[in-house]
């Protein structure tokens, strides 16, 4: 329990003591936030769908936290290269609990960063539907959080260099983004879109997180509720198993 | 207490380690020497479970560190040739974070952190964050740090590389305490040739992946013919300078460092 412990305090020290770095990532859901928001908010408004910022508020605290919580899990090809990781890794403890204190301080800051991107959607005028749809969406914002930062966990006990850092950015998480209904309804796609867009588990969080903020949810909140707690299991098995055969 | 027999670890078409066998008794302090590349690292590697072999058999206290990793971990503590702090703790936070993997008690942890930054001279700047360290004062931390518990077996990879000879000399002090009053068996390597001479009881030389000798210093100056051990390490592999592969560790710092604001 206390390295679990000790390792998820790391991990929240280190996020706490990167100001600039959460402001900065403040920046990204903040310009689609604001842009699409205000940009496209007419046209969604003459399609008759309402408010296109109540839309996308909450598919923009979904990035946040996707972002956040799977940085965070590649933050282990960081911790390869300066070194840090070599001294988990010898140290006499199994590296499940070291895998998984650093994946739940990831999730931990994703979600302190979801919060941060909600406080500021409140801000440009946002307004979810009830005080009890904002406690539910803590559950969503936990949930996706812990999906991507197990899948970060699995992604950087991988990768070796900053190459494959790229290749990890626009092959998996910008579709993800993209895919998972974040900007746009999930009803009335195309077929391979609408396909494609199942398959994402970021669908699910961000569904279950519209549902439970403003009321709208194409899947059914107890159905993302079950999804995303599956993948988060299959995830974590994932995260163990390839944080356990780390070679230096 | 560590016993290696035929041990082998290919990098591609690099033969890194190509047959290593040695044995290092109980309470030893025993000297792995050679030149860059020679494979010492990667040995160390293997044997501290970070890295598989591709054959060959070890043992550590009894245990195969590839089929009981963590039962062999428990055996051993090292400080690594490389960098391995967090550069975004404090330096006492970095040693409370290896008392608590290392399942240092809570009582014993405070004093032991006190009494080893004292030694290191850290203990003013222990609130500091480890980025704002200059080269030796990390590497005294590195030390200090691997000297919190005490293990059956310590494994030093260079330990001394980039310290004053102050620091230098603290630290075998401290390891020859520890191996004599505790019996702490020592696995150590380095390029200083006088260290290994005082340090070690036995001394290995490795080349190219291959024990080329061993044994104690005064029988390798025998062997060769030679009066000093360097002669000694000169005679057995030769004068020409050897270069690493390049280790895209290395590279991915210097990019990091040209990042930070």
């Amino acid at each position: 329990m206390g390295v679990i412990y000790v390792l998820w305090l790391r991990e929240v020290k280190r996020y706490l003591r990167s100001r600039a770095q959460i402001i900065a990532s403040l920046g990204q859901p903040l310009l689609y936030l604001l842009v699409l928001g205000f940009g496209l908010g007419p046209v969604f408004a003459q399609a008759g769908r309402g408010s296109y910022l109540q839309f996308v508020a909450p598919g923009v605290v979904g990035m946040g936290i996707l972002f956040t919580s799977i940085f965070s899990g590649i933050g282990l090809l960081w911790d390869r290269q300066f070194g840090f990781l070599k001294e988990t890794l010898v140290a006499p403890v199994p590296r499940l609990q070291i895998m998984v204190g650093r994946t739940l301080g990831g999730a931990t800051i994703a979600m302190v960063q979801g919060l941060l991107v909600l406080v500021v959607c409140l801000l440009a005028g946002f307004r979810p539907q009830s005080a009890a749809g904002l406690l539910l969406a803590f559950v969503y914002m936990a949930l996706i959080a812990i999906v991507f930062a197990a899948l970060g966990t699995a992604i950087g006990s991988g990768l070796r260099d900053m190459q494959g850092f790229q290749f990890i950015m626009n092959f998996l998480v910008m579709p993800i983004f993209f895919l998972s209904g974040a900007l746009y309804p999930l009803n009335n796609l195309p077929t391979a879109l609408a396909a494609a867009t199942r398959i994402d588990p970021l669908s699910y969080g961000i569904d279950g997180l519209r549902g439970a903020l403003i009321g709208v949810s194409a899947i059914g909140l107890a159905a993302d509720a079950m999804v995303l707690a599956f993948v988060a299991m299959i995830f974590l098995g994932l995260g163990a198993w390839a944080f356990s055969r780390i070679q230096i | 207490m560590i016993r290696v027999e035929n041990l082998v670890k290919t990098f591609g078409e690099l033969r890194a380690v190509d047959g290593v066998s040695f044995h290092v008794r109980p309470g030893e302090v025993f000297a792995f020497l050679g030149p860059n590349g020679a494979g010492k690292t990667t040995t160390i590697q293997m044997l501290t479970t970070l890295l598989r072999p591709t054959s060959g058999t070890m043992s550590l206290d009894g245990l195969d560190p590839v089929a009981r990793p963590l039962d062999a971990r428990r055996r051993f503590g090292i400080v690594f040739q490389d960098p391995s702090l967090d550069n975004e703790l404090t330096a006492y936070e970095n040693m409370h974070l290896h008392g608590v993997l290392y399942h240092v008690p809570r009582k014993v942890r405070g004093e032991r952190i006190e009494l080893l930054l004292t030694l290191f001279e850290l203990w003013d700047r222990r609130d500091s964050p480890v980025k704002q360290f200059s080269g030796g004062m990390k590497r005294r931390l590195e030390i200090a740090r691997g000297l919190l518990h005490t293990p059956r077996i310590l494994f030093l990879d260079e330990p001394t590389l980039g310290l004053d000879p102050q620091t230098r000399n603290q630290l075998w002090t401290h390891v020859r305490h520890l191996n004599e009053t505790e019996g702490v068996t020592v696995f150590l390597t380095t390029h200083y040739m006088d260290e290994a001479d005082r340090a070690a009881h036995r001394i290995a030389i490795i080349d190219h992946g291959k024990i080329v000798a061993q044994g104690s210093s005064a029988e390798l100056r025998q062997q060769t013919g030679t009066d000093s051990l360097e002669g000694a390490f000169l005679k057995l592999t030769g004068t020409t300078i050897r270069d690493e592969r390049g280790d895209p560790a290395e590279m991915m710092r210097q990019m990091a460092k040209m990042w930070r604001r």
